[in-house]
C-alpha cells in the first residue's frame, strides 16, 4: 500500500468509529437528524462520484432512490432483508444501465433535461401501474428495522461508498473519466471507450443512490410515487455537492452538513416559505460559489491562479 | 369521438406552440436554458385570474397590460440576474449549465411565493363559456379565441423575426454570437431582447390558459417541460418547427386521452420526448449536430 492511500484510509477509519458510535449517545431527534445527513451524504457523494469528473449535471438522484425504495415497499415482506437490499441494486444497476447507454452520447443540456424527465416518467409509470394494475396509489412498509439500524446501514454504505471513490480515483477508469471531463473529443482519441466508461460509473453511482433509498425505505410507514421520487430531493443534493465542490473525495460533505441542518431548520420553522428559501440558498451558491467550497478554499490559497476551471466547449 | 379529440388537439398544440416559440427564442437566441419558465406563464394566468375576479378586467383587456409588464420583468431578469452570468461563463456548455443552475433557484422562489399567496387550491374563472358547435362537435368559444389569439401571436412573431431587420439581427446572433458581433450586432442587447420577447409570449399564453384551464400553483415545471419537449422535437432555435411540434404533441395527448386513457398522457409525454432525443438528438427539423 503506497503512502498516499494510507493516509485516507487512517484518517477515515477514525472517523468511521467515532460515527459508529452516534446512535449510543444521540437521542431520538439527534439519531434522524445524523440518519437525514448521512443519506445526504450518500447521495451527494455517489452525485460526485460520476457528475464531478464527467461534468455531466444529472438531475436523476431521486429516481434511483426512489426505485430503492419501492423496491423494498414491494419485496420487503417477501424476501430476507439481504436479499431484498440486492433484489433493489440490481434493479437500480439495470436501469442504470439502459438509461447510460441509451443518453450518455447527449451533450451538456439535453442530458440534464433528460434526467429531469427520467425522474417524472418513472413517477408517472409507477402510479400508472398502481392505481391500474394494484388498485391502490400507496403501500405500506412494515418491517421490523430499527433507527438505529438504518444509521449503521448507511454508514457501511457511505463507507464502501467512499472506498470505491478512493479506489477509483487512482484506477485506469478513473483518470479516463478525468481526460472524458476535461475533453471528450481529446478522450475518444487517445483510444478511451468514453461510453464503456460513464456507463459504468453512472451505474456505479446509481447502484449506491438505489441502496440509499432501500436503507432509508423503512423509515416511512407510508410510500406513495409523491413520496419516493420527490424531484425536489435531486435539486437538494445537487446544490449541496455543488457547495462542497465536487473536485474532492471529501468536497460534497463539507456542503452536506451545512445545507442538511439549514435544510431541516428551514423545513422546522418556516414550513410555508421553504421552497422560496430553498431558490435563494440555491441562487446564492450558484452566483456567489461557483466552484463550491473546496474552490473557494483552493482560490484563496492561489490568489494569484484563476480558480474556475476552463469548461469544456460543445462540441 | 373523432372531431372532438381532433379540435382539443388542435387547440392544445395551439397553446403548446406558443409557449415553446417562447421559450425557443430564451434559449435558441440568450442561450438561457430557463427553467422557470412555466413559473412566469402561471404567474401570468394568476394576474389574469385576479383581475377578472378582483377588478372584472377580462383576460383579453387584461393581455393588454399583461404582457408588456412580463415583458420588463423578463428584460430586468436577464439584465441583474443573468448578465452576471453571461459575463462569468467563456462558452456556450458552461452557460447552458450554469443558467440553468440558476433558474432552478428562480423556479423555487417564483413558485415559493405562489405556493403562499395562492396554496396549494386549483383555481380557473368563468369567462366566455359558451358552447360553439362546428362540424358536429362543440367546443367552448374561449378555448377557440384562445386558440385565434394564439395563431394571431404566433404568426406575428414568426413574420416580426423573418421580415424586420431586427429580427433578422436576433435569427442571426442565434445561428452564430461571434459572426454576428463582426457585422456589429450588439449581441448581449439582441439577447435580452429576446428573453424578454420570450417572456413576453410566456405571460401571453399563460393568460389565455387561464381562460379554459384550470390551474394552481404547482403547475409550472408541466408548462416548462412541455414547452422543452416541443422545442426539442422542432430543433431549439426553430419558430416553425416549434410551431409544427407543439401541434403534433397537441394531437398525440388529445388521442391518447381520448382513445386510450387519460392518465397516461404525461407519460406518453415524457416518452414521445426520450424517443426524440434518443433518435434525433437535434429534433425532428434540427440541422446538422451542433
Amino acid at each position: 500500500m503506497n503512502a498516499p492511500l494510507r493516509i485516507p484510509l487512517i484518517v477515515g477509519a477514525a472517523m468511521l468509529a467515532v460515527l459508529a458510535g452516534v446512535p449510543l449517545v444521540a437521542d431520538g431527534y439527534g439519531l434522524s437528524l445524523a440518519i437525514n445527513i448521512l443519506n445526504y451524504a450518500v447521495l451527494a457523494t455517489a452525485w460526485a462520484m460520476f457528475s464531478g469528473p464527467t461534468r455531466y449535471v444529472s438531475l436523476a438522484t431521486v429516481a434511483f432512490f426512489g426505485i430503492g425504495a419501492y423496491t423494498v415497499a414491494v419485496l420487503g415482506e417477501a424476501l430476507p432483508w439481504p436479499a431484498v437490499l440486492a433484489a433493489a441494486a440490481l434493479v437500480g444497476l439495470v436501469v442504470a444501465i439502459v438509461v447510460g447507454l441509451s443518453t450518455l452520447r447527449l451533450a451538456g443540456v439535453y442530458f440534464v433535461i433528460f434526467t429531469f424527465g427520467l425522474t417524472e416518467l418513472i413517477r408517472q409509470l409507477v402510479t400508472w401501474y398502481e392505481v391500474n394494475v394494484s388498485n391502490s396509489i400507496g403501500r405500506y412498509v412494515f418491517l421490523d428495522i430499527s433507527q438505529e439500524q438504518i444509521y449503521w446501514q448507511l454508514l457501511a454504505l457511505g463507507a464502501v461508498l467512499f472506498l470505491a471513490t478512493l479506489l477509483l480515483g487512482r484506477s485506469r477508469l478513473g483518470f479516463a473519466l478525468r481526460i472524458i471531463g476535461a475533453d471528450e473529443t481529446v478522450a475518444r482519441h487517445c483510444g478511451i471507450d468514453t461510453t464503456r466508461a460513464k456507463v459504468l460509473l453512472f451505474a456505479l453511482s446509481a447502484v449506491f443512490m438505489t441502496l440509499s433509498g432501500a436503507i432509508m425505505a423503512p423509515r416511512w410507514t407510508y410510500i406513495d410515487p409523491a413520496i419516493a421520487f420527490n424531484p425536489v430531493m435531486s435539486f437538494q443534493v445537487l446544490i449541496m455537492a455543488l457547495l462542497g465542490g465536487v473536485q474532492r473525495l471529501y468536497g460534497p460533505l463539507l456542503g452536506v452538513v451545512p445545507l442538511a441542518l439549514l435544510f431541516e431548520y428551514l423545513g422546522a420553522n418556516f414550513p410555508n416559505h421553504y421552497s422560496i428559501l430553498l431558490g435563494a440558498v440555491f441562487m446564492i451558491i450558484v452566483y456567489l460559489l461557483p466552484n463550491g467550497v473546496v474552490g473557494l478554499a483552493r482560490r484563496l490559497r492561489k490568489a494569484d491562479r484563476p480558480a474556475s476551471p476552463a469548461a469544456k466547449e460543445a462540441s | 369521438m373523432f372531431i372532438d379529440a381532433l379540435f382539443s388537439g388542435i387547440t392544445l398544440g395551439g397553446m403548446y406552440a406558443l409557449v415553446a416559440m417562447g421559450l425557443t427564442l430564451q434559449y435558441g437566441v440568450s442561450r438561457i436554458m430557463n427553467l422557470a419558465y412555466g413559473e412566469f406563464l402561471v404567474a401570468a394566468a394568476f394576474c389574469a385570474y385576479l383581475l377578472m375576479t378582483g377588478l372584472h378586467v377580462t383576460p383579453l383587456w387584461g393581455l393588454l397590460l399583461i404582457v408588456p409588464i412580463a415583458f420588463a420583468l423578463n428584460w430586468l431578469v436577464y439584465r441583474f440576474l443573468l448578465t452576471p452570468l453571461v459575463k462569468r461563463t467563456r462558452t456556450r456548455a458552461a452557460l447552458e449549465v450554469d443558467s440553468i443552475l440558476a433558474t432552478f433557484g428562480l423556479l423555487f422562489i417564483v413558485q415559493g411565493v405562489m405556493q403562499v399567496t395562492f396554496g396549494g387550491n386549483y383555481y380557473s374563472y368563468s369567462y366566455l363559456n359558451e358552447p360553439v358547435r362546428i362540424l358536429d362537435s362543440v367546443l367552448a368559444l374561449n378555448r377557440l379565441l384562445a386558440l385565434g389569439f394564439a395563431a394571431v401571436f404566433g404568426i406575428g412573431f414568426y413574420l416580426a423575426l423573418t421580415r424586420t431587420r431586427l429580427g433578422t439581427a436576433i435569427r442571426a446572433v442565434a445561428v452564430d454570437p461571434v459572426a454576428a458581433r463582426l457585422v456589429a450586432i450588439d449581441v448581449r442587447w439582441a439577447s435580452a431582447l429576446a428573453f424578454a420577447a420570450g417572456g413576453a409570449l410566456a405571460a401571453g399564453g399563460g393568460v389565455l390558459v387561464s381562460m379554459f384551464l384550470t390551474f394552481n400553483a404547482n403547475m409550472g415545471v408541466i408548462f416548462t417541460m412541455k414547452a422543452l419537449i416541443v422545442i426539442i422535437m422542432g430543433g431549439v432555435g426553430n419558430v416553425l418547427g416549434a410551431l409544427v411540434a407543439g401541434l403534433l404533441l397537441g394531437l398525440a395527448e388529445s388521442f391518447i386521452a381520448t382513445y386510450v386513457d387519460p392518465g397516461l398522457t404525461i407519460a406518453v409525454t415524457y416518452g414521445v420526448f426520450l424517443l426524440v432525443l434518443l433518435v434525433r438528438p437535434t429534433g425532428l427539423f434540427g440541422r446538422a449536430a451542433r
